[in-house]
């Protein structure tokens, strides 16, 4: 059981409340971008054992969007945060840090 | 190896069981093989076993980092079954469906295959539309299966509750010679003819690090020391995205957790298996009385092999309704496995970025069905380099846009 806490509404709560919404920071390519790029978009992902950053939504609360980082091979939560960045802020990078040493995803580390 | 056969039954029966050998050998790695095969669930086990029966090729490690079979393979709910909608399916599927006829005698072991029927209940008339076309596409296929209505249901399962409120059951594909045989039995029947073809089973062995030269693969490294090898297939289910990772990839794969449940044992009530997909149930029973159950997937990746208790409730809850029966059974073992699911929800058999290695991954909730054909084309992809069974499943059809789409037709793709 996953407990998960929306950071704009500030429920706590556990997974049934919301609702997992697949890998987060995809970049995404449209037209002109080539094959592969497009694939890697549509179809390509990380799939980690250990941290991963994910999109969830507030399904039976607020409705938003937002992100979590988390362990998939122990499903710890290191946190959660807005859906308007492309990238994990620093307090949950060190939140990670401090607790997975070394641990890297995509370009973040 | 000696043969199992009714006089080496009586044999042993006259010396108080004394006199029979390990099933197979537990080898220790060596330092190269022609073919490295990472995984020894079924379809990795299968894969090594047609490399040797069918291309003779045998000096072959099949690595595992726990037990043989411990992975999907012994966690699933053997429903087997070949009627699949897309042509590429269900000729591997009904491939592999015809080995399992086989298997017993083919690997001298019991595998007890029990083609008892799989009936895959229509609950909405959406589903029963979707039915009747696979139906049509099976015929046209050559997989014997078709479409029956409500009271042919109701004869050959008389615990149904044919009038749920909310999900009335409309009829049902079957496929009478769809049913379930022993998982362990398959991961074991094979080790144990791999065995006897010289092949080294290696268990408790984990691979750590996946070696290349020029865009070539030269070997594995492992908990049990450097391993070179010319070929190597990676068949590690729930694992494959780390196994990509290693070897410098990405793919269309996302590992999930899946359960399932069995009640206590009860007298036999039910003979055949059961799907109801619209409500992400199906149940047989087993021959020692329990009721096997299985559900649908969690939402999101996980690595445990542990899952979420409302998806236990949920699939319990929605078969009450039509197996009204069960709503007073006790349930006495849940677990979970990690399942790789791709894009369109249909495996990947496929040649890889690099060259030397293959992929055999994807099968996500439905590939016990599919071990001896899936390990039957993979050995031929690997020893030819070419396959006309797994010539769709490659990993580049996503780039193409080639889906092969099974998820629209089954909601559930056991
Ligand atoms: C609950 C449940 C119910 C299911 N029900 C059905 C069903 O009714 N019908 C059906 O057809 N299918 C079903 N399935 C799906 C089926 O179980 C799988 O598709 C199939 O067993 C996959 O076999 P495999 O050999 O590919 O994988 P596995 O049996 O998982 O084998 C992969 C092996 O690779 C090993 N491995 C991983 N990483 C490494 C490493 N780094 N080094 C060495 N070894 C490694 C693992 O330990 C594992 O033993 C179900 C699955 C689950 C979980
Ligand atoms: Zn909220």
């Amino acid at each position: 059981m996953l407990y998960l806490e929306c950071p704009y509404c500030g429920v706590k709560g556990e997974e049934t409340e919301f609702h997992a919404g697949g890998e987060a920071h995809l970049k995404r390519f449209g037209p002109g971008s080539s094959d592969q790029e497009f694939e890697s978009y549509l179809f390509a992902r990380e799939n980690p054992k250990g941290v991963h950053f994910e999109r969830w939504r507030h399904v039976n609360g607020c409705g938003k969007w937002f992100h979590a980082a988390r362990c998939t091979a122990s499903l710890e939560v290191f946190g959660t945060y807005s859906a308007q960045t492309t990238e994990p802020p620093k307090a949950i990078k060190d939140a990670i840090s401090a607790k997975r040493p070394g641990w890297r995803w995509r370009d973040f580390s | 190896m000696r043969k199992y056969s009714v006089f080496a039954v009586a044999r042993e029966a006259l010396r108080d069981h004394t006199g029979w050998d390990r099933a197979w050998p537990n080898a220790a790695p060596k330092k190269r093989y022609d073919v490295i095969i990472i995984g020894a669930g079924g379809h990795g086990l299968a894969t090594a076993y047609y490399l040797g029966k069918n291309f003779g090729i045998t000096n072959v490690a099949i690595i595992e980092k726990g037990w043989l079979g411990g992975g999907n393979t012994g966690r699933n709910t053997t429903i087997i079954r070949s009627n699949y909608l897309q042509d590429p399916s269900a000729a591997i599927y009904e491939k592999s469906r015809s080995l399992y006829e086989t298997m017993s005698q083919d690997l001298n072991y019991n595998v007890m295959f029990s083609p008892r029927g799989v009936m895959m209940l229509a609950q909405t008339e959406h589903e029963k539309r979707g039915y009747l076309r696979t139906a049509h596409a099976n015929k046209l296929q050559g997989v014997a299966t078709r479409f029956i209505g409500p009271e042919e249901v109701k004869k050959l399962v008389p615990i149904i509750n044919l009038h749920g409120p909310r999900y009335p059951v409309l009829g049902a594909l079957w496929q009478e010679r769809g049913g379930t045989a022993r998982h362990d039995a398959v991961a074991w029947g094979y080790a144990r003819a791999c065995a006897a073809m010289g092949m080294d089973v290696i268990q408790k062995c984990e691979v750590t690090g996946i070696t290349k030269e020029n865009g070539r693969v030269t070997g594995v490294n492992t908990t049990r020391g450097d391993i070179a090898c010319d070929k190597l297939g990676v068949v590690v289910a729930g694992h494959t995205g780390v196994l990509a990772d290693m070897a410098g990839f990405r793919l269309p794969v996302e590992s999930l957790a899946l359960q399932a449940l069995v009640s206590e044992p009860i007298k036999p009530c039910m003979d055949v298996v059961v799907m109801a997909n619209t409500v992400h149930g199906y149940m047989s029973q087993s021959d020692k009385g329990e009721m096997v159950i299985g559900g649908g997937t969690d939402g999101f990746n996980n690595y445990t092999q542990r899952g979420s208790f409302h998806h236990i409730e949920e699939t319990v809850r929605a078969l009450v309704e039509t197996f009204p029966m069960i709503s007073r059974l006790k349930m006495l073992r849940q677990w979970g496995g990690i399942v790789d699911m791709t894009g369109d929800r249909s495996p990947i058999l496929s040649k890889t970025p690099v060259e030397g290695i293959f992929m055999n991954c994807g099968w996500g909730t439905g590939g016990f069905k599919a071990i001896p054909g899936s390990g039957w084309a993979m050995a031929e992809l690997m020893a030819k380099g070419h396959s006309p069974l797994t010539e769709e499943f490659s990993m580049f059809r996503f780039r193409e846009g080639k889906f092969i789409d099974e998820s629209v037709a089954a909601g559930v793709a056991h």
